[in-house]
């Protein structure tokens, strides 16, 4: 067993990366893989808090790397999965404490008994983007349907094809179909003609994310969330199995008869 | 003094180190340097750096593969002054700086009235994505798209076949002659010499543009007429 190392990145912040690597963590995790997520942002931390694990944390990423515990130590295992892990990251240093070759020598020390390892970078093209990407086989670009957000991935999506070692794929979160359909939002379309990229899936915009977040407990384990649906899609994607999109325009019938109903836009 | 430092020059800079690498090769610049941090290690510790490399040219890989070891002993690269179009385009690829904002920049606006010459062009087969700028002293032409927060500043002409939403600045030196074309002509801003245009509206059907300055001295684009 050798671990794909997967890179969740997207340049500007809040855009859903450390949903997005909780979802897909737990999603794989729910197949069966075993999975490992490394929180890259040093210095502020919440993958911990997404997975539901804040209160369990003992040792972080920085500690296995200066030594002061072994990587099994900083390791901590998810309520639901027995095969899901979290490295946290230190929430008292910064960006500096690690170094890309630092990642590289973790990963490589957890690659032979996994499936997947998930590394979640922090925003930005700095320090802590390089720490990220530097040992990933895979990178998923994640973007909102807005010029802002769109803008920073094609920065990103730059950088990594410079490098030339990383084929980015792309997830479009956060799509609000009747936004679209009305114009007032970017269409799936308009994002990737821009980044022309391999896009590996939507997921549109749904509160229970939020929830889940909140709670500490990923809407890839709610069957009936179409959020989590999409994440489910995303990590089969990952394992290499075709699975077609979501059809988004069944979801858009409801929200426009639910926002018709309230009064809001057709 | 051995050898290695006189291929290394440090100078201090306000608030980075400016290194100067004059050796033949670039084998020798790297490793002569990396000897001179790991001896004095204390001193350049945390240090942010501009490296000065001359006329060599840098792939992304040696680019990359420097800023890596240079990382691992806790400095960071941040600027990369080079006289090579092919290190400046690598350093912007990998979004280091390639000018520091101190230095004066040589370039001063002399208008020409010549028109711009068919000598020298920069064919790039690419897209040019946000934060990419690309600078040349003669016409570009570009087989791709240019995004948002793409730049492109050339002193000749430039003709993109593809779609244009970044900024493009052409006859940067002054040349009022320049024209600026594209299949898609949507910049969020054009420039010829110093006449500026404004937010050029996205097409619905885009056609072939060509901008460039009319008879009353304001920058125009118009659809470009086959014949």
């Amino acid at each position: 067993m050798t671990a794909k190392v997967v890179t969740i990145t997207s340049g500007k912040g809040g855009v859903g990366k450390t949903t997005a690597v909780a979802n897909l963590a737990t999603a794989l995790a729910a197949d069966g893989k075993k999975v490992v997520c490394i929180d890259g942002d040093i210095g502020l931390r919440n993958l911990d808090i997404v997975l539901g694990l804040e209160n369990r944390i003992v040792y972080d990423v920085v500690d296995v790397i200066e030594g002061r515990c072994r990587l099994r130590q900083a390791m901590i295992r998810d309520k639901h999965f027995e095969q899901l892990f979290l490295i946290p990251a230190a929430q008292t240093r910064d960006k500096n404490a690690v170094s890309p070759s630092d990642m590289v020598r973790v990963c490589d020390e957890l690659r032979p008994d996994h499936d997947f390892i998930l590394i979640d970078s922090p925003a930005g093209i700095e320090r802590g983007f390089r720490n990220s990407i530097a040992a990933a086989d895979k990178v998923l670009v994640v973007t909102n349907p807005e010029v802002s957000a769109v803008r920073d991935a094609d920065r990103v999506v730059g950088i990594l094809e410079a490098e030339e070692k990383y084929a980015p794929a792309l997830i479009l979160n956060r799509l609000n179909p009747a936004m679209v359909k009305s114009h007032d939002m970017l269409s799936a379309a308009d994002v990737l003609d821009l980044l022309a990229i391999q896009l590996i899936g939507i997921v549109p915009e749904d509160e229970s994310v939020i929830v889940g977040s909140n709670r500490g407990a990923p809407v890839a384990l709610e069957p009936k969330s179409r959020a989590g649906q999409a994440f489910r899609n995303i990590a089969k994607r990952l394992q290499g199995q075709e699975v077609p999109f979501l059809d988004l325009d069944k979801q858009d019938g409801l929200w426009g008869r639910l926002q018709r109903l309230t009064g809001g836009r057709k | 003094m051995n050898a290695t430092s006189s291929t290394v020059q440090i100078k201090g800079l306000r608030d980075s180190l400016l290194v100067a690498l004059t050796g033949e090769t670039w084998e020798e610049n790297q490793s002569a340097l990396l000897t001179q941090i790991d001896e004095r290690a204390s001193f350049f510790q945390g240090a942010r750096l501009v490296l000065d490399i001359g006329t060599q040219a840098l792939g992304v890989d040696e680019m990359v593969q420097l800023r890596d070891l240079l990382s691992e002993r806790g400095i960071s690269l941040w600027a990369v002054l080079s006289e090579s179009p092919k290190t400046e385009k690598t350093a912007q690829l990998l979004g280091l700086a390639t000018r520091l904002s101190n230095k004066p920049r040589v370039e001063e606006k002399r208008p020409s009235a010549e028109p711009v010459g068919e000598d020298a062009a920069l064919f790039l087969s690419k897209t040019l994505r946000s934060g990419t700028r690309i600078e040349y002293p003669g016409n570009v032409v570009i087989f791709g798209d240019v995004n948002p927060g793409a730049e492109v500043v050339a002193e000749g002409n430039v003709i993109v076949w593809g779609r244009v939403r970044g900024v493009i600045h052409a006859g940067a030196k002054g040349n009022r002659q320049a024209i600026i074309c594209a299949l898609d002509l949507s910049a969020t801003q054009l420039r010829i010499a110093d006449e500026v245009s404004a937010t050029l509206k996205p097409q619905k059907n885009p056609r072939p543009e060509v901008a460039s300055i009319n008879k009353d001295g304001r920058l125009q684009a118009e659809l470009w007429q086959p014949g």
